[in-house]
């Protein structure tokens, strides 16, 4: 006998409840048992209120490869990634001008994994971007965006420039001189609705655009006062924001009815696997939230035949764990081939030549240098306006859930390509070689340069594109494809002209080797 | 509002309550009232009363010879000297499309970065710039010239 057991029942059963508590410290954690059966992988979903955001279970036609290609997850994924890096970093950054900029050398040159955390950062905050628009484009070619997803399109514009809005303002947190000079052209931006204000005169009693440049930089340069509040918005403030519009996301895509498909996806899926679809619980479900949901008559597989769906758990859980560790992946793998850059100190007196902000905004550099006002406010306003507008000019029905569905499909989207890519080549290529109207006429009044240039020429004839493709097709969703088509081509050229094809004083260079060296 | 003349629709979907009681209404409108007056008030939040940017106005020291034409851009400072027969005058270097710093130039000034070109005098001959570079008020005295980048002079005011 040892020395425990002689003591009395509540000691030993103190002692019993002392090595229960690894089993009991689990059964509570996790209620339902492991995931096994059909039910207890429901209840592992709608019992955790991470996981519940997703529905219990999915259809099979949304873990098909090609529904998704799994961009969504993957932007999630990359901010995830963007997230902890960015709390790492924030140890040992410092915003305060110069101050930041030594914090940055000594992340990258210290700090152990310093240059790797950083690196991985940059990179991530990359692939969220591409993600971003990648995952817009998917679901606007599968005609996502139509009744009852509607919002969740408008929700995903909110998503869009929020991870935009991030990029930008982290962009100024190494403080050098790309930083300087790319926010400094940023804020001008914002202060440029003055193209307008002051070639009416009006600018002494009406001034939005410096406001909106105090607003931003909180003085009338970038210094301190700018530093501390893009951090704050980098931090801080865009991040919740993100987080809580990815909530909402996330949500109503389980409200709208899981992932957008099309009207027969069923007939098409047991066509393809009769054998291996069953109906639905095989157990008595234990919630009955199916019975509100077809009151509601939301629920798309009302006397449809078998339920093509599956548990999410393990079946969307594992693919969604799949694509985070691919985007890790690559993050990790270019973060070991390629450092993010870091230039000399921020130099308020000399501009870095050529001033280039990040890549993804290079196209709208590239327009900003025909117009400040058009290129920098008015075309991409009317742009957002435009996508948000999508889904409820596109009042369609056919072809939703099909890659480029609905009239004029894949022929239309080919001809939009070339059509879109070959007008703003031209067009570059014309301005390139002859100038533009300043250089004709050079009294010319600057309200005749700042609304017809290179920039409101493009917008205009993708505008008049996508009437011809409405009056083409009879049909609102041709337009879109034909608008949307040229607005990502149009992005394109005008993002590798800014990237590749401009050199010092924003001159035009067939490649880098050529720029002349200063 | 009279809704219970009607019966209800269905027993999953009845006619909504009535929520136009006075007290529900006054709460309502007196946070939105708040609000509203709130954000107006924000409005000023974000200008301090004193910008933290450094003083706009400045003395140098002239330089002795200056070749009619040739630009002085004092050290740290985002101004041109020009020196003439009639007298003295200041340009900002300061583009007036995106707000970089424009470089002197045997013709006048070029912006590195969307490629404006301004002439000595700052009109814009070419790029995107839309207006002129500024003429900034000078005073001399005791062969320092005090230059105000605050106060923008017609173009061709000349001190002497
Ligand atoms: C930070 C940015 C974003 C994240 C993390 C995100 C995430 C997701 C995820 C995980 C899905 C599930 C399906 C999938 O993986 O494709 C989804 C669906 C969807 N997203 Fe996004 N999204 C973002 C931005 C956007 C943008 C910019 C738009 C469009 C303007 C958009 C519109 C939609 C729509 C309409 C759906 C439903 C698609 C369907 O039912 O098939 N999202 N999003
Ligand atoms: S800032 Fe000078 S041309 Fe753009």
């Amino acid at each position: 006998m040892t020395p425990v057991d002689a003591g009395g029942p509540a000691l030993r059963e103190f002692v019993e409840n002392l090595k229960a508590v690894p089993r009991r410290l689990k059964e509570t954690a996790f209620r339902t048992g492991p995931p096994v059966t059909d039910r207890t992988r429901s209840t592992f979903v709608f019992g955790n209120v991470f996981l519940h955001l997703h529905s219990v279970r999915t259809h099979r036609w949304s873990l098909r490869w090609t529904t998704t290609m799994g961009l969504g997850i993957m932007t999630f994924a990359a901010f995830l990634i963007a997230l902890v890096t960015g709390v790492m970093l924030m140890f040992y950054y410092k915003p305060f001008p110069d101050v930041a900029y030594q914090s940055m050398k000594d992340i990258h040159f210290v700090v152990p994994t310093g240059r790797l955390i950083r690196n991985i950062h940059r990179w991530s905050a990359n692939v969220m971007v591409i993600g971003v628009i990648l995952h817009m484009a998917r679901a606007f070619y599968t005609a996502a965006y139509r009744r009852p997803r509607e919002y969740n399109w408008l929700i995903g514009i909110g998503l869009l420039v929020t991870t935009l809005g991030l990029s930008f303002t982290g962009y100024l947190l190494p403080w050098d001189q790309l930083a300087y000079w790319a926010i400094t052209i940023g804020a001008n931006i914002a202060q440029s609705p003055r193209e307008v204000t002051d070639a009416l005169n009006i600018t002494d009693y009406f001034d939005p655009g410096g406001f909106q440049k105090l607003l931003l930089l909180g003085s009338d340069q970038v210094g301190a006062e700018a530093l501390i509040r893009f951090y704050m918005l980098h931090v801080m403030i865009l991040p919740l924001v993100l987080a809580a519009l990815m909530a909402v996301h996330f949500w109503r895509i389980r409200k709208d009815g899981g992932l957008v498909r099309p009207p027969d996806a069923d007939e098409r899926l047991t066509k393809k696997r009769a054998e291996e679809t069953y109906p639905v619980f095989t157990e008595a479900p234990a919630k009955t939230y199916h019975l509100a949901a077809i009151v509601r008559g939301r629920t798309p597989n009302v006397g449809r035949g078998p339920e093509n769906t599956v548990p999410s758990m393990p079946h969307l859980f594992y693919a969604e764990l799949g694509v985070l560790m691919f985007t890790l992946l690559i993050c990790v793998a270019l973060s070991l081939v390629s450092d993010a850059p870091l230039k000399e100190l921020a130099n308020p007196n000399v501009p870095e030549n050529p001033a280039k902000a990040p890549w993804y905004f290079l196209g709208l550099q590239e327009m900003v240098s025909f117009s400040a006002f058009m290129g920098g406010i008015a075309i991409p306003a009317i742009v957002l306006l435009g996508l948000a507008l999508i889904p409820y000019l596109d009042r369609e029905t056919k072809g939703t859930g099909e890659w480029f569905g609905g009239p004029g499909g894949w022929p239309l989207v080919r001809l939009s390509l070339l059509f879109g890519l070959a007008v703003p080549v031209l067009l570059e290529a014309f301005a390139i070689r002859f100038g533009w109207l300043r250089e004709w006429f050079p009294d010319i009044p600057q309200l005749i340069v700042t609304f017809i240039n290179p920039a409101t020429v493009l917008t205009a004839i993708y505008a008049l594109y996508s009437i011809w493709c409405i009056r083409r097709y009879e049909s609102a969703r041709a337009g879109a494809l034909g608008l949307f088509t040229c607005f990502l081509c149009g992005f394109l050229v005008l993002t590798i002209i800014g990237t590749y094809f401009r050199g010092p004083n924003w001159e035009f260079f067939w490649s880098p080797a050529d720029w002349p060296q200063h | 509002m009279t809704t219970s003349s009607k019966p209800p629709r269905s027993r999953l979907d009845p006619d909504p309550v009535p929520r136009r009681d006075w007290l529900g209404l006054s709460a309502l409108w007196t946070a939105g009232g708040a609000l509203l007056f709130g954000m107006i008030g924000m409005l000023k939040l974000p200008k301090a009363a004193v910008l933290s940017s450094p003083s706009k106005k400045f003395r140098v020291p002239l330089p002795e010879t200056l070749a009619a034409g040739e630009a002085y851009v004092p050290p740290g400072r985002s101004v041109a000297l020009f020196k003439d027969a009639e007298g003295v005058y200041a340009v900002s270097t300061i583009c007036t499309h995106l707000g970089c710093v424009v470089k002197a130039n045997p013709e006048g000034f070029e912006c590195p970065c969307h490629g404006s070109r301004f002439l000595a005098d700052g009109t814009v001959t070419k790029g995107p710039a839309p207006r002129a570079l500024p003429w900034l008020k000078v005073s001399l005295g005791g062969g320092m010239a005090t230059i105000d980048e605050d106060t923008v002079v017609p173009p061709g005011t000349k001190v002497s």
